[in-house]
């Protein structure tokens, strides 16, 4: 029935075609000099809203970092707007919500962005703000999708999709604010395998 | 215009954990994956116009003051959803090993000689027919450390936008009858075989350019199929 074009691994030399600019330092004459097309900065002069970013660092099942990882996320503008011909009430800026990271050899990746607002979930409820994450390594044959959300969020409280979350794994998808840092600086690590594995979506 | 991306299609893909490739191991999820509805997060994506390429930027054997080393070839075709329609201005990235089978990332160190007129990076954007073109050399087979005397039959990475982000895809692009088919696990770990077939280029000796270049065709199926009537009463 289906013959959609089957997914193959990222690989361990993805860097110089889809993060040549990135924070992975493979590259230290700086010889893979094109420009990104897909930057870890999704921030935009005009756009509105809470300036944040998001630092974490992506394990494995043996609990090491993975420094040859790309993460790729995609969110709302402030206002819980999608800058997608799809997302209803268009984005009125530049901001385009999707960004990319490759981690380093510390297996850390980050993103400078804006706050996401509130966007409809099933049934025209509201969602939390949250940012839909995706992951790519080597040693992943095909990609995994998970969520992020914010620690001081109220709404995360009835937020539809993560109520469908075993209480105690729900941790996994809560990115922490941390004290003392402006613009707001969000821990979310990654566990790819493993006891405090990262909830991931069959989507 | 209503799309939907049933997960049934996602049959074609190979498991999480393909131990066959060793790295999948300790890199596969271990519990089950959480199904949850696709809200407006999932159904919506990026989208990228021709603002986000240069001149050139599909021609990989133009980025250097030289021409590359290697059999010039030209790798097109069209990115279709699952009804075969075109998608239109879908961001299509490609990166590869030299025709000696080397990469440019200097974590490759195997004992093949880099190209100094050959990156091995490309990218371009669907026309509105859905249709892309590239132009680069054909690159080697190359070692690798999964199992003894492992090597990856030859192959181009692509990685493409379609309507949404369950559309994203990463692949492979292969090459028509090659003799390392059998003995690849990250070829092998797609189980299907006509799926596998999906990431086979075919040889196009119509596009070929005489004197020039041979060509390939590799046209790129993406989830996401127009909803009937029916899929919208079961929601």
């Amino acid at each position: 029935m289906s013959e959609i074009t089957p997914s193959q691994t990222v690989g361990p030399f993805f860097a110089y075609g889809l993060t040549p600019k990135g924070r992975c330092d493979w590259d230290p004459n700086g010889s893979y000099s094109w420009k990104n097309t897909v930057e870890s900065n999704l921030v935009t002069p005009d756009a509105s809203g809470t300036r944040i970013r998001i630092e974490g660092i992506v394990y494995d099942g043996d609990n090491l970092p993975i420094n040859d990882c790309m993460i790729e996320i995609w969110q709302a503008d402030s206002q819980g707007r999608y800058a997608s011909p799809r997302g209803g009430a268009a984005s009125n800026t530049q901001f385009k919500g999707f960004g990319r990271s490759a981690t380093d050899k510390a297996g850390v990746f980050a993103f400078d962005t804006i706050k996401p607002g509130q966007v409809a979930g099933p049934g025209g409820k509201p969602q939390a703000p949250h940012i839909v994450v995706c992951v790519f390594s080597r040693g992943m044959i095909r990609q995994v999708y998970t969520r992020l959300y914010f620690d001081d969020e109220a709404a995360n409280a009835n937020d539809p999709i993560l109520n469908m979350v075993p209480a105690d794994r729900r941790k996994t998808l809560i990115a922490h604010k941390q004290a003392g840092t402006d613009p707001a600086l969000y821990r979310f690590d990654i566990r790819v395998q493993g006891g405090d594995e990262t909830v991931f979506f069959d989507i | 215009m209503s799309l939907i991306f049933p997960k049934q299609s996602l049959e074609a893909f190979p498991k999480h954990l393909s131990p066959g490739y060793k790295s999948t191991i300790k890199r596969s999820p271990s519990k089950p994956l959480m199904i949850v509805p696709h809200t407006l997060s999932e159904l919506t994506g990026p989208v990228y116009g021709h603002d986000a390429i240069q001149e050139n930027d599909n021609d990989l054997t133009r980025q250097h003051k030289g021409e590359p080393l290697g059999e010039r070839i030209v790798v097109h075709g069209h990115v279709l959803d699952e009804d075969k329609r075109p998608v239109p201005n879908a961001l299509v990235e490609l990166w590869q090993a030299n025709a000696c089978g080397r990469y440019v990332h200097n974590v490759d160190q195997h004992p093949a000689p880099l190209d100094p007129n050959f990156t091995g990076a490309g990218r371009t954007v669907t026309d509105d027919k859905g249709y892309y073109k590239f132009i680069t050399v054909k690159p080697g087979a190359y070692p690798w450390g999964n199992h003894h005397n492992a090597w990856r039959p030859n192959h181009i990475h692509f990685s493409v936008f379609g309507h949404s982000f369950l559309s994203r895809l990463v692949t492979q692009m292969y090459f028509p009858g090659d003799y390392l088919f059998p003995y690849d696990p990250i070829f092998n770990s797609v189980l299907d075989e006509k799926a596998r077939a999906r990431m086979i280029s075919t040889f196009d000796l119509e596009n070929t350019v005489p004197d020039w270049a041979l060509a390939f065709r590799f046209d790129i199926v993406l989830r996401g199929r127009e909803a009937t009537p029916l899929d919208n009463d079961e929601h």
